[in-house]
């Protein structure tokens, strides 16, 4: 039987699961921002992982397939959306009822709660329908964003739309159904989710080959148009390989547990490791020239410097303050009424950079308001905001030591770009020019891929070099 | 059981001597003996006891209501008289100890001084410290003793000069002054001839973590191994003998391999062996103590019991040449060395004893110590190639000790020890 590793990394915003094989290849990553209970955020965070293995054992099967034909290709990533989405429209159906029961809870009145039970049908059924076509037709998927940030987005927007008696109960409902939904452990068949999968998908491309005759043209898409005649065959042949990675057992032989919430895993003393060795242990694993990394989290933002072999030789924390972490990010955000996911495209968008003074997360938020005042421009201000941010990370960069040779960015904020501009523009101008700068689209798994790495060699037998001294002793 | 018997005979002795000074002090109207305030760093103890006059270390009664859990409500009666919040913590809980009685850690009311005696050793907020005093006991006289700082890293003969002017001119004649007593060099010498002996005796207490296992913590358990050495007992035939029966207790824990004896027991295994620089936090003292006995962190050597004079570098106080010796004294403390002295010295600490990691516990409160602490653990760093952390905390005010933020620090720098034992030894056997 196979082995696996999983390494999980419990982190103060989000909570990331990654499996690998025992030749430490990531097979499988999963990411939750269920975060008031662990134990569930984990479990959430490793069967999502677990999912996602499954995937790509059927890609490493089909791998000659998937070379030479493009649609098979294409396929296998619109089953992932549709995988997503489906996963996503169950919870959707749990939020409806669980909407259900808060507000025949709070809302004493009884027409307000007949009307607002209509609206939050009429609600959910729309973002039902828009965020299908999303996950099908416009690449949601890949945008990793979390069930709470899609659904509050578009609640949002919409209750803002109702006359204004109801936007205070209305989001008051939403605050108070959120958590119980978003925390729950829902348990998905692979199979049976692949399968529905597959006749959502199939009856995309039966729609389009209607389009097609209707006049519509698709022909800008070659995998596309490959795709609409052959849909029927290409779903069939996937079944038998879908039906064998369904039913693979993985077998985790190790774990570890990192990040905030480590010790309130579950797991023996051994297979709980600090962040710090993870998150650098994982960069290290994925660009092994690598001799400081920077990791920008939820609420820490930590400078590691690490040897040839990945370990640690010293680390510098933030103390006592937040600012400059993903959190300052995420009140910024709340502040200016905009999801996380746009600040950094509009940061990016600036013609300036309006100077901020505050080093306070809270201050900042006062700050903010006064520049808007003043007429200075959102953009210019995210601008600014995001420069104090790395500054304040190039600060105890230089208190770790400083960059030494090749860096590598990790962590969650990581993903937003105007951080990423600032802190190479930032490194370069300060270590130099031709310095080696490192980001992968999977820095935020970093930790997790560093738990597993190190729960595949905290087994003293499967290290090569214990057999090879094992094997020399016996023939002794 | 034995060995408990004989642990308590130096606790005992120690116990007995502070409690003896503390009711001495609290009895001077009644004995007319008179009080000299002053500080560790460069502490000019022989000179005081050879007037008769007894010394009072605001610094130790600083640390010791950290200890008691009383230094919050001390630093907070201080901050309401106007002593802002970076201010050092030593300064405001003194200030609010005196401001609530001035009762001594025994629980004895401390008398006001009758000198307040200033020796500048590295310290510029010892100046402000006694200023505030002078203010909080007006008409006090203050002696100034200006310490140059070992710039260089060498003390010339102009500056023990200097150090020598000084105390002819201005120390002795206000202790003169003051005690009503002339100066008596043969006395001093007779009081340096002590000195020397226990200083022979600390040297060698501190040597004895050369050993595997550590018989003691030389940071933890070392900063009560040298209470008496820095608080007036040095220069005593009582602190002779507390440190000869000390290092007879530590040499049998050495032929029996025992480990440090901590609060939460004796240590079974030695894990880790480390250096440290910089003071200890007073106020969570034994939480602090109880993170490195829980990972088997054994502090092997440590700059900060090392303020009370740099013993182990080989000076000691000479009866054949009292007053230059004592100037001597004084400008060799630990935070009157410049950094590249500190750097070498913390250098040949790592690797002499032998150690596994470098700890910097940077307090808030303390500039002389604090100021260039990174630049020392980098240059370690590069030098020796040993890992290294850093970790920030406060003298005695409880509001900068965050437990959960040191916890994790410690955790990952004791975590990283480990995986680089381990994962080290594997990849140098897979690569040879």
């Amino acid at each position: 039987m196979k082995k696996y590793y999983l390494g999980i990394d419990l982190g103060s915003t989000t909570s990331k699961a990654v499996i690998i094989d025992e030749q430490d290849n990531i097979i499988g990553r999963g990411i939750t921002n269920t975060r008031s209970n662990y134990e569930v955020a984990a479990e959430i965070a490793k069967q999502s992982a677990i999912y996602n293995a499954r995937f790509y054992l059927l890609q490493q099967r089909l791998h000659d397939v998937l070379e030479q034909h493009p649609e098979y290709k294409r396929y296998i990533k619109e089953m992932k959306d549709a995988f997503e989405y489906l996963q996503f429209s169950t919870r959707l159906e749990r939020l409806r009822k669980q909407f259900l029961l808060t507000a025949e809870t709070t809302a004493k009145d009884e027409t307000l709660r007949n009307a607002m039970t209509a609206e939050v049908e009429r609600i959910v059924r729309e973002i039902q329908a828009e965020t299908k076509e999303e996950y099908l037709e416009k690449d949601l998927g890949s945008k990793s964003q979390f069930f709470r940030d899609i659904v509050g987005e578009k609640y949002n927007e919409k209750v803002s739309r109702l006359a204004k008696a109801y936007f205070e109960p209305m989001m008051l409902l939403f605050d108070k159904s959120i958590n119980p939904v978003e925390n729950e452990m829902i348990s998905f068949e692979f199979k049976h989710l692949v399968e529905e999968s597959m006749n959502l998908l199939n009856e995309k491309y039966a729609h389009l080959a209607d389009q097609k005759n209707a006049g519509h043209s698709i022909h800008f898409d070659a995998e596309l148009n490959l795709l609409k005649g052959n849909y029927q065959t290409v779903s069939d042949s996937l079944k038998e390989h879908i039906n064998y990675v369904s039913q693979e057992e993985f077998h985790i032989a190790n774990m570890v547990g990192t990040g905030y919430g480590r010790a309130l895993l579950p797991f023996p003393e051994s297979c709980i490791k600090s962040e710090i060795l993870c998150h650098a242990f994982g960069a290290h694993a994925i660009f092994p020239n690598t001799r400081t990394v920077l990791d920008i989290g939820g609420q820490d933002t930590k400078a590691i410097q690490v040897d040839q072999y990945g370990l640690v030789t010293s680390f510098h924390m933030n103390d006592r303050c937040a600012a400059g972490c993903g959190r300052y990010l995420g009140y910024i955000a709340d502040e200016l009424n905009i999801s996380l996911n746009e600040l950094g495209p509009l940061a990016v968008s600036a013609q300036k950079e309006v100077t901020i003074c505050s080093t306070c997360t809270v201050f900042a938020g006062a700050e903010l308001r006064e520049l808007l005042n003043v007429g200075e421009k959102r953009e210019d201000i995210l601008a600014g905001l995001h420069r104090a941010i790395v500054m304040r990370a190039m600060s105890l960069l230089a208190r770790s030591g400083g960059v030494r040779n090749e860096f590598t960015f990790t962590g969650g904020v990581a993903r937003n770009q105007a951080v990423l501009k600032y802190v190479s523009e930032l490194v370069l101008k300060n270590y130099g020019q031709d310095l080696t700068i490192n980001v992968h689209t999977d820095s935020i798994f970093m930790g997790a891929l560093g738990g597993a790495m190190f729960a595949r060699r905290n087994i003293e037998v499967a290290l090569p070099s214990k057999k090879k001294n094992q094997e020399l002793a016996e023939a002794d | 059981m034995s060995k408990e018997v004989v642990k308590e005979k130096s606790m005992v002795l120690q116990k007995e001597m502070l409690g003896k000074h503390f009711i001495e002090l609290s009895r001077t109207h009644e004995t007319g003996k008179k009080v000299v305030y002053t500080f560790v760093p460069g502490n000019l103890s022989e000179l005081i006891l050879a007037f008769g006059m007894l010394p009072v270390y605001p610094e130790i009664n600083a640390l010791q209501s950290g200890m008691r859990k009383k230094s919050g409500s001390f630093i907070r009666e201080a901050e309401k008289m106007g002593h802002s919040e970076d201010v050092c913590t030593y300064v405001k809980c003194d200030i609010g100890m005196m401001l609530n009685g001035n009762i001594g850690p025994t629980g004895e009311k401390l008398p006001p001084p009758d000198l307040l005696l200033l020796s500048y050793t590295g310290c510029f907020t010892f100046m402000k410290w006694f200023e505030s005093l002078e203010r909080l006991y007006p008409g006090v006289p203050v002696a100034m003793l200006h310490t140059p700082y070992q710039e260089n890293g060498e003390m010339t003969e102009e500056m023990t000069n200097y150090m020598v002017e000084q105390l002819k001119q201005e120390v002795i004649p206000k202790m003169e002054m003051v005690s009503g007593n002339k100066y008596d060099e043969s006395k001093l010498a007779g009081i340096l001839e002590n000195s020397a002996k226990a200083e022979d005796l600390i040297v060698k207490i501190f040597s004895t973590t050369k050993n595997r296992p550590s018989p003691i913590d030389a940071y933890f358990a070392g900063v009560y191994y040298i209470g008496p050495i820095n608080s007036g007992f040095r220069g005593t035939p009582e602190a002779v003998t507390y440190y000869e029966a000390l290092y007879e207790e530590i040499l049998e824990r050495v032929r029996l391999g025992l480990g440090p004896i901590t609060p939460e027991g004796e240590m079974e295994e030695e894990r880790f062996r480390l250096v440290v620089e910089g003071p200890p936090n007073w106020t969570s003292f034994r939480e602090f103590w109880k993170l490195f006995y829980d990972m088997g962190a054994v502090v092997v050597a440590s700059s900060y019991t090392k303020v009370g004079g740099m013993h182990d570098l080989g000076f000691r106080h000479d009866p054949a040449q009292p007053l230059a010796s004592l100037g001597k004294y004084c400008m060799n403390c630990y935070t009157n060395l410049n950094l590249p002295q500190r750097i070498d010295l913390l250098a040949k600490y790592i690797t002499e004893y032998h150690a596994d990691g470098f700890l910097v516990n940077s307090i808030k409160s303390c500039n002389s110590f604090s100021a260039g602490q990174l630049l020392m653990m980098r240059q370690l760093e590069e030098r020796l190639g040993i890992p290294v952390s850093f970790i920030e905390s406060d003298l005695v005010d409880p509001r900068y000790f965050s437990y959960s933020n040191i916890k994790n620090r410690l955790d990952s720098f004791f975590q990283m020890l480990d995986q680089r034992k381990i994962i080290k030894g594997q990849m140098e056997e897979t690569t040879a």
